[in-house]
């Protein structure tokens, strides 16, 4: 094995640049780990973990490039290294560099701006946006590692200046129909949402427009919004703005679990709302919450539709349990299985699936595992060692740093899928698909090799192994909704067009397994 | 509020983009009228001197 590195002084690139040139390098033959980054601090010190260091990274700024390559052979560094303005090339190719630098050159061109999208490093990004509410711009800000001193100040701001944040963290807004970061393409209609959680506002709102309605806004606050630092300030101001916006009829809020101050005084806040709402607190419990109030509270995503789309048309949507095909086709799944297999793996891109396929799983009784658990005791001792039934958000930081998310691209995915299929005991294995802007242009195409691979391995050891997949998105979204479901179902995968009734799909598969009961 | 109009909400969305210019792809393929900027950290990247900088100009 070898490794190497070249720095690049005052050449600076955005992350997602950077994370083509990594994936271009990454496909050379003989390639083990590569790592494109600019030179700040917190990136030198990833370098090092992975035993990449030298004067002239430890001379490196956060201007300047730095590409190190750990592969095979040196003569594979070497020439993998000596590719570096190829691929930076063709990465360019095409596209116009912006004149503009600055925020302020920014403002300059735009005077009458009322909104500013920042997805810049997160050591930078308050300095921004402060700079930008001051402004008098409302911001979407996308970049994560804020802290959350720094977002409280951002938010108070905001807050006296009559603005809106959303965010740190944010990855979805829908204002007026208009999608920003990671946002489906949508019709609009009378259902207002606000989320504490960016793939749970993606599902809601293209599970609305897949139903036939449409949403006047979704807005994305982040996930620390609705922690007891921040005690949901910019909740409480979107909710304010979709109590008074004339188009929107119905209120659903969607979250991860709430700090426990803020979940009480947001509690009481939708119980008094003036529009009908909908909470969807997942991992929360609820029920007594909404008995004689203007509150409903749905225990899924799913449910939260069900319940917004009977405020608005008057008439329940089709159930969400399984069908009799669907309970047909687990059953004729589970005879393929050999006696060892027993065990579900879920590898994510969205951490809000995750989650909510852990507490559907958890509420029919199975233990599940996670990097991402719901108590801690259900935590992974290592996130790349699975345990039994186990869940993973592959979003993580700890996957992530340095790397694609796998909401832009699948390697992470591809990597861990095929590791799975090693285990002799797993059975089953849940994906799910995100369409949309700024997604990745082909989801399903960039997993399905791994999919036909894992599922090939599992057949020669006498089994079979239950591809079960959703996919989030409408047929408006620009990958082709119909293709990426027709490609899994050609693969294999059994395909929803709900991470909720994929995860119930899995629980009838777990329930009785060959062999006894297992994992309960 | 009921009949004002609703800040953000109501308003037309004037969008300046600071990072990956795919944001701002998306945005202007919706009809937003957006600009782009290349942003790159100032003062060489230098946090205290970014803060310096900002209280002199």
């Amino acid at each position: 094995m070898a490794s190497g590195y070249v720095v690049r002084k005052q050449q600076y690139y955005d992350s997602i640049f950077l994370m083509g040139v990594n994936k271009r390098l990454s496909e050379n033959r003989g390639v083990l780990q590569t790592a494109v980054l600019m030179g700040s601090e917190k990136n030198k010190q990833l370098l090092a973990d992975i035993g990449i260091h030298g004067p002239q990274i430890d001379s490196a700024g956060p201007n300047d490039l730095i590409v190190a390559i750990i592969a095979d052979t040196p003569q594979i560094v070497e020439a993998v290294l000596g590719k570096l303005d190829e691929a930076l090339d063709r990465i360019q190719a095409g596209s116009i560099p912006s004149v503009l630098h600055t925020l302020e050159e920014g403002l300059a061109q735009k005077p009458n701006a009322n909104l500013a999208v920042i997805s810049i490093p997160g050591e930078y990004a308050a300095h921004e946006a402060r700079k930008a509410l001051e402004a008098g711009l409302n911001v979407f800000l996308f970049s994560s590692n804020v802290s959350i001193e720094d977002e409280l100040d951002l938010k108070q701001c905001a807050l006296q200046n009559n603005l809106l944040v959303m965010g740190p963290d944010c990855g979805t807004s829908l204002l007026g129909g208009i999608g920003i970061g990671f946002a489906n393409i949508v019709r609009r209609g009378p259902i207002g949402v606000i989320g504490a959680a960016g793939t749970g506002l993606q599902e809601f709102t293209s599970q609305i427009h897949n139903a036939g309605l449409g949403i006047s806004h979704a807005i994305g606050t982040g996930s620390h919004d609705v922690s007891d630092e921040i005690e949901g300030i910019t909740t409480f101001t979107a909710l304010e703005r979709l109590e008074a916006d004339s188009q929107t009829k119905v209120i659903v809020f969607i979250s991860k679990p709430l700090g426990a101050k803020t979940f009480t005084k947001l509690v009481e806040r939708l119980q008094g709302c003036r529009k009908p709402a909908i909470g969807c607190f997942l991992g929360q419990p609820v029920e007594p919450l909404d008995r004689n109030t203007n509150l409903q509270c749905a225990r899924t995503i799913d449910e939260a539709v069900q319940l917004a789309a009977k405020h608005v048309t008057g008439s329940p949507l089709p159930p969400i349990q399984l069908t009799s095909e669907e309970l047909e086709w687990a059953a004729r799944e589970k005879a393929g299985w050999s006696p060892e297999q027993k065990y579900l793996r879920g590898v994510f891109a969205g951490g809000t699936f995750c989650y909510q396929s852990q507490q559907i799983l958890r509420d029919a009784g199975f233990a599940v595992h996670s990097n991402a658990p719901f108590a801690p005791q259900n935590r992974l001792s290592h996130p790349d060692q699975s345990l039994e039934h186990t869940l993973l958000d592959m979003g993580d930081d700890y996957y992530t740093l340095g790397k694609p998310h796998p909401m832009i691209n699948g390697t992470l995915r591809v990597q861990r899928i095929l590791t799975e299929s090693l285990d002799h005991q797993v059975a089953i294995l849940l994906l799910d698909f995100i369409l949309g802007y700024n997604a990745s242009t082909d989801p399903v195409g960039e997993l399905l090799d791994a999919i036909l691979e894992a599922r090939q391995r599992v057949r020669k050891r006498g089994g079979s192994l239950t591809v079960v997949a959703s996919i989030c998105g409408t047929e408006d979204d620009p990958q082709d909704l119909n293709l990426q479901t027709q490609l899994l179902k050609e693969a294999g995968a059994i395909v929803f067009r709900s991470n909720a009734r994929a995860t119930l799909f899995c629980c009838e598969l777990l329930k009785h397994p060959l062999g006894g009961a297992h994992g309960k | 509020m009921e009949n004002n109009i609703i800040p953000l909400l109501d308003e037309a969305i004037l969008a300046i983009n600071l990072g990956p210019k795919q944001f701002y792809e998306s945005l202007e393929k919706q009809g937003v009228e957006a600009v782009q900027v290349d942003w790159t950290p100032s003062a060489g990247g230098d946090k205290d001197m970014i803060k310096l900088l900002d209280e002199l100009l």
